[in-house]
């Protein structure tokens, strides 16, 4: 699992099959907080209230490490640099038989996601990968 | 069945403002940058007060008014200082029906639990910790003769706490006590989901704490949050909430070299041995009612016994009666008296649950009852309502492994004791879990055997002060209602005394 998705000099690059991907309106989002705020990166969450939500920072705010697994980079017409999107690895344990699609939604998250302001929250669907039972 | 009035119309026993600003030194200071944002109760969706939107300039100047009040506090005596966690509660018990109309309103959970858990539990954890300073007691070691090591508790100064939204009242309570006991002083941040409550509370207790002692800064997490969690000028942050945050909230205090606790969520078991179903008595009716204890609050609790997991001799029978239990649950108006399950906290957790629905459906999960939004009607009709639901599936599901937050119950079956104990344990978190048998020993070895920090055994929910809290593994650092918390929130001070008027001869 971990390691699989990662290449020798430990950084992590998307493989195949596609794990994430964005709606329109999450895409939509992104882009005017790429505007306020730069290059950004998500850290899918676990545990208690927002847990289980994906959070969006500024690229590097939170840092990453061996615990952690890229799950892809989100490419978002209009947005010069591709969104990673990280899991810790032992929480990709037991999502890795899952495809994600970052969507958006009205509401206000809690946590220190930089949309909460904009009146919404980021918010994960998902669906089985082809060939998971 | 009789109903509340809402908050801000006729007969209403409490009413909010129409806007908050931040609590600084005392007294009500607006956001520098004039920012408010809209609250609503998620009983309609309808807003119903504005709260200011707190940014870096506004932790500032609470994190100044903090150290303004830290000092003269921490010098106030542990009897003056559990005089007033004493007020405070007393304060809480007379007002005791507003405050659970408040917190009602704001989260959307029944009143009836308000009135009967949150806040009366808020004031006994007051008195709690107003009563373990008072007993708290330095010590001395005798390292020999003519030297003696005295060891005297002093508070860190100013500390940081973010409370989450699912208790507002309470998780404020759980870390305010112990950190006032201590004799710090504090800058709050209430979740964004449920800012307000906490407001209507100091108004009731603002005359009895010091100016500055405790302050409250609102706003969002990436605007206010954070520049008071990176802060280097608090001594220590305190933190319910998610894993990410969690890891957020420690990267900054390394930075900073500054402790935290936190207490980050769960997957909570509750093991239902073949035993509890032996007779049909007084202990299985109580074993059921803990099984449909995953509704409580709406399932919005860290501690949500959110997976069953039911021995194969009594599979049918317990899981058939623990279903027909569900299935009577009331669900309804928050402010309803006979309401049992109210409306979830805000929009996006309502749509993060039914999200969890769809990926379970998809696993192969099946839906033994609920499964859906709950439609209400009426002017609920744009609240947040789930229909408790009952998925039945394998523990290898993400229903199974990741904390839904809401009023939802997956359930497995276990062969013997090994089985059951892999299976609860098989998971990220060990913050709660439940036991239930007829049989002591197999209650002491599984309440042993299971990796959280805190196994109801043949009880579920309860939350007394004098009882440690908190988590292992994935779900956190520290125990909260503890005497144990008075030291996560206190220095250690050694002095090292020679008594003796010999030198020693080194030099």
């Amino acid at each position: 699992m971990a390691s699989a998705e990662q290449t020798e000099d430990g950084r992590a690059e998307p493989q195949a099959p596609e794990r994430v991907a964005v709606t329109d309106e999450a895409a939509t989002m992104i882009r005017k907080l790429t505007d306020q705020h730069g290059p950004l990166m998500f850290h899918q969450s676990g545990g208690c209230c927002d847990g289980s939500s994906p959070m969006c920072y500024q690229l590097g705010e939170l840092r990453t490490g061996d615990s952690d697994v890229l799950l892809g980079r989100l490419e978002v017409d209009g947005v010069a640099e591709t969104v990673p999107f990280w899991m810790s690895a032992s929480q990709f344990a037991y999502w890795s038989h899952t495809h994600l699609t970052v969507d958006v939604v009205p509401g206000r998250g809690s946590g220190f996601s930089l949309e909460a302001p904009e009146g919404v929250r980021f918010l994960i669907r998902s669906r089985l990968l082809e060939g998971s039972d | 069945m009789s109903r509340y009035a809402a908050p801000g119309s006729d007969g209403a026993v409490m009413n909010y403002q129409s806007r908050y600003d931040h609590w600084i030194g005392g007294g009500y200071v607006a956001p520098k940058q004039g920012g408010y944002f809209e609250n609503p109760t998620p009983v309609t969706g309808a807003s119903f007060t504005e709260i200011a939107r707190g940014t870096a300039d506004d932790v500032e100047r609470a994190i100044d008014a903090a150290h303004e009040a830290a000092g003269p506090w921490g010098r106030t005596s542990a009897g003056d200082r559990a005089a007033v966690l004493n007020k405070i509660a007393q304060r809480m018990e007379e007002h005791l029906e507003e405050l659970a109309v408040a917190e009602s309103w704001e989260n959307g959970k029944p009143v009836r639990e308000a009135l009967a858990a949150d806040i009366p539990l808020a004031i006994d954890h007051f008195r709690y910790f107003a009563g373990v300073l008072r007993a708290q007691e330095g010590s001395l070691s005798e390292i020999d003769e003519d030297t003696i090591a005295y060891h005297f508790h002093e508070p860190l100064g100013v500390v940081a706490q973010i409370i989450p939204w699912n208790f507002p009242i309470l998780m404020a309570t759980w870390k305010l006590a112990p950190a006032l006991a201590a004799g710090n002083a504090v800058v709050l941040k209430p979740a964004e989901q449920t800012p307000a409550s906490i407001h209507f509370w100091m108004s009731l207790v603002a005359d009895l704490i010091p100016p500055g002692v405790v302050n409250i800064v609102n706003g969002f997490g990436a605007e206010a949050g954070k520049p008071l969690a990176s802060s280097p000028r608090v001594a220590k942050v305190a933190f319910t909430g998610e894993t990410t945050t969690g890891r957020l909230i420690m990267q900054y205090a390394s930075e900073n070299l500054k402790p935290v606790t936190l207490e980050l969520g769960g997957k909570s078991p509750n093991i239902f041995f073949d035993d509890v179903s032996v007779a049909d008595d007084d202990f299985l009716d109580k074993a059921l009612e803990g099984f449909t204890m995953f509704a409580l609050n709406q399932g919005e609790v860290c501690t949500c016994p959110s997976r069953a997991l039911i021995q194969q001799g009594h599979y049918r029978e317990f899981l058939d009666a623990g279903i027909a239990r569900t299935e009577k649950i009331v669900q309804g108006h928050p402010l309803d008296t006979e309401t049992m399950v109210g409306a979830q906290a805000s929009n996006d957790q309502l749509e993060k649950i039914l999200s969890y629905l769809d990926i379970g459906k998809q696993e192969g999960a099946r839906v033994l009852t609920g499964g859906q939004r709950a439609e209400l009607g009426g002017e609920m009709e744009g609240g947040y309502y789930v229909q408790p639901t009952i998925l039945e599936g394998s523990n290898q599901m993400r229903v199974f492994q990741e904390e839904i937050f809401g009023p939802v119950v997956a359930v497995t079956s276990f062969s013997d004791f090994s089985d059951a104990i892999a299976t609860a344990n098989d998971t990220l978190y060990g913050l709660g879990a439940g036991v239930w048998t007829r049989d002591g020993s197999t209650a002491y070895r599984a309440g042993r055997a299971i990796q959280a920090g805190r196994v109801w055994t043949n009880c579920y929910h309860a939350y007394p002060a004098h009882a440690a809290f908190g988590g292992y593994k994935q779900s956190g650092i520290g125990r909260e209602n503890h005497r144990m918390m008075l030291d996560h929130y206190q220095q250690t001070k050694n002095l090292l005394v020679s008594y003796s008027p010999k030198k020693l001869g080194f030099f």
